[in-house]
């Protein structure tokens, strides 16, 4: 643990990610007011002792609700890099392992997808099943697994030529048994790093989606949806357009920094792919 | 290179069928009858049936692609559900705001990324070189929308400089206009100005500590002959490359920006087609932006393979 922390990337990430986790986790229990009460004496205030973030256009405590939003990015983060990974590995793995015409369809697929214009194809996944947190973060997710199918793919095409795994086979080991149980611990650290930096871009493309109405829906707090109604009283009460992007900002840039980190300390030669 | 350029343009037309393939297919599920919409709840079926059949909407799913493709290769473009126009003049309008947009952030992106960059690269681990790249993370992970509406907060609700927001177009305000884009475009430029100064600055220290490098250096000449004169052309490849990805992303990735700063794009008319169920819109509109990205993506590959001729053999 001491070599993680004697990276500056690591140690700062480390404090910002954790500080956003510990207000997601202190939410699920406790917010200084219900997120979601109504209040048409405190509209758009701004930052005071009782409010410290100000109140919205509804009298809503805005750090109720940064808080809430917490519980909803890290779900977005998790989930999708969840639904990334285990696809995208089984692909990655099957590609390195099978070749050929497998190896090349798996492949040109994903440089098909990588090939769509992201934020489009997020906004039609969408508005085809209908706005809301699942779909956003399904459409998210998408586009996550070729980015771990061609990690898995590169990574494991190494350690499969390794005398390790020779061995292994000539022990008369299954194929599959072989990949799960060698080659995946080995690509493990891996695909902890890129996780960690997927984790961050997922909560600012569902920032993107919820900002256009597509991502979580309300009453439920998102912070790109704060932003979203922050726009319309700019004017009024600039401090709700300030809050919630910090938040966001916060966040992608505890979690970047903490992938940047594992990188450095675990794995110096890998080039980040984004 | 002529080998080459055939085998990338066969590439191109093969992955342009795919993508027209899947755009299709995509929109052929998304929910909603235009025929409906068009006429509205209170439409008989004999009349919905009429229009299916004129739209080409009771055809099989081949027929459908037959005859959309068709029409598109005739260049005759299907007319707007909603805005009653031929959808190319819907594209062409606001391409004249998408297009300029685009070029604009790039512009700003290579203006911020390119002196920093170097900056950092010629002072790599010394306090400019950390102030530059924390200002580069610090820009990573900022949304650009927000980023976006923070400027419209400095600049339109607190200076009044800017409007904070519309577009008056070319046509009526020239001045008007560009100045409408420069919020978007400087929100859309500062935030790819982030991973181009990055990757200028690694690009320029792999270069500096090339061999042709040392040698010129032991020639005898400047600095700023070594760094200007040999060693910034060779860095700029990879900076190129990413560049022109972003142009063809921006060209259809300005979405969000363009509803931020209400600009009647490319992005926004999609965004409001798609919610208007306006079907040959979205559809013309998808096709467009995502041909833009392969064939920009094309162009990049074809503009590395003359700066490094070694591509081609690979």
């Amino acid at each position: 643990m001491k070599r993680f922390f004697r990276n500056k990337n690591f140690t700062v990430g480390f404090i910002l990610s954790l500080i956003v986790i510990i207000a997601a986790v202190i939410s699920l229990i406790w917010t200084p007011f219900d997120a979601n009460r109504m209040n048409a004496k405190l509209r758009l205030q701004g930052p005071s002792w009782q409010h410290p973030l100000g109140t919205d256009q509804y009298g809503r405590d805005t750090l109720s609700r940064v808080m809430v939003g917490a519980v909803n990015s890290i779900i977005v983060g998790l989930m999708t890099v969840a639904i990334g990974l285990s696809v995208g590995v089984l692909l990655g793995l099957a590609s390195a392992y099978y070749g050929k015409w497998v190896d090349e369809t798996i492949m040109r697929f994903s440089d098909f997808l990588f090939g769509f214009p992201a934020v489009l194809t997020a906004i039609l996944i969408t508005s085809i099943l209908g706005p809301s947190m699942i779909n956003a973060m399904l459409a998210i997710s998408i586009f996550y697994i070729p980015v771990f199918a061609r990690l898995t793919r590169a990574v494991a095409m190494l350690i499969w030529e390794r005398e390790f795994i020779v061995a292994a086979r000539a022990a008369g080991i299954s194929e599959w048994k072989i990949a799960w149980r060698h080659v995946l611990p080995n690509i493990l650290s891996t695909l902890l790093i890129q996780g960690t930096i997927q984790f961050a871009v997922a909560i600012l493309a569902e920032a993107g989606l919820s900002y256009l109405g597509l991502g979580t829906q309300p009453p439920h707090a998102s912070w790109g949806r704060m932003l979203n109604e922050a726009q319309t009283y700019m004017s009024l009460s600039p401090w709700m357009a300030i809050f919630p992007g910090l938040a966001i900002a916060w966040a992608v840039l505890g979690f970047n920094l903490l992938g940047d980190g594992l990188r450095d300390t675990l794995d110096p030669k890998m080039v980040r792919i984004r | 290179m002529i080998r080459y350029l055939i085998k990338k343009l066969i590439t191109l037309l093969i992955l342009l069928g795919l993508v027209s393939i899947t755009v299709f297919a995509v929109l052929f599920v998304l929910p909603g009858d235009p025929a409906q919409i068009i006429l509205g709840i209170n439409a008989t079926p004999e009349s919905l049936a009429t229009l299916r059949a004129e739209l080409g909407l009771d055809k099989s799913f081949m027929g459908q692609y037959a005859h959309w493709m068709g029409n598109l290769l005739l260049g005759q473009s299907q007319q707007s559900i909603h805005y009653k126009m031929p959808v190319y003049e819907l594209i062409r309008d606001s391409l004249a705001v998408t297009g300029p947009l685009a070029l604009l952030a790039m512009l700003f992106a290579l203006a911020i990324s390119l002196p920093f960059g170097i900056y950092a690269a010629r002072h790599q681990n010394q306090a400019g070189d950390v102030v530059v790249m924390v200002c580069t993370q610090l820009g990573l992970a900022t949304p650009e929308f927000w980023f976006g509406i923070l400027l419209t907060l400095l600049f339109s609700v607190q200076l009044g400089w800017f409007s904070a927001g519309g577009f008056p177009g070319w046509s009526t305000d020239c001045w008007g206009s560009l100045k409408a884009l420069l919020l978007p475009a400087f929100a859309l430029g500062v935030i790819r100005a982030s991973i181009l100064t990055r990757l200028t600055r690694s690009s320029m220290l792999e270069v500096l500590s090339e061999d042709y490098v040392r040698t010129a250096r032991a020639k005898g000449l400047k600095e700023r002959t070594v760094v200007y004169g040999h060693a910034l052309r060779n860095a700029l490849a990879p900076v190129l490359t990413i560049m022109g990805l972003q142009l063809g992303q921006l060209l259809a990735g300005a979405i969000i920006i363009e509803n931020v700063f209400f600009l009647p794009g490319l992005g926004r008319l999609v965004f409001n087609a798609i919610g208007q169920r306006d079907l040959p819109v979205v559809r013309d509109i998808v096709l467009f932006m995502a041909a833009a990205v392969v064939v920009v993506n094309f162009l990049v590959d074809i503009a590395y393979a003359v700066i490094d001729p070694r591509i081609q053999l690979e």
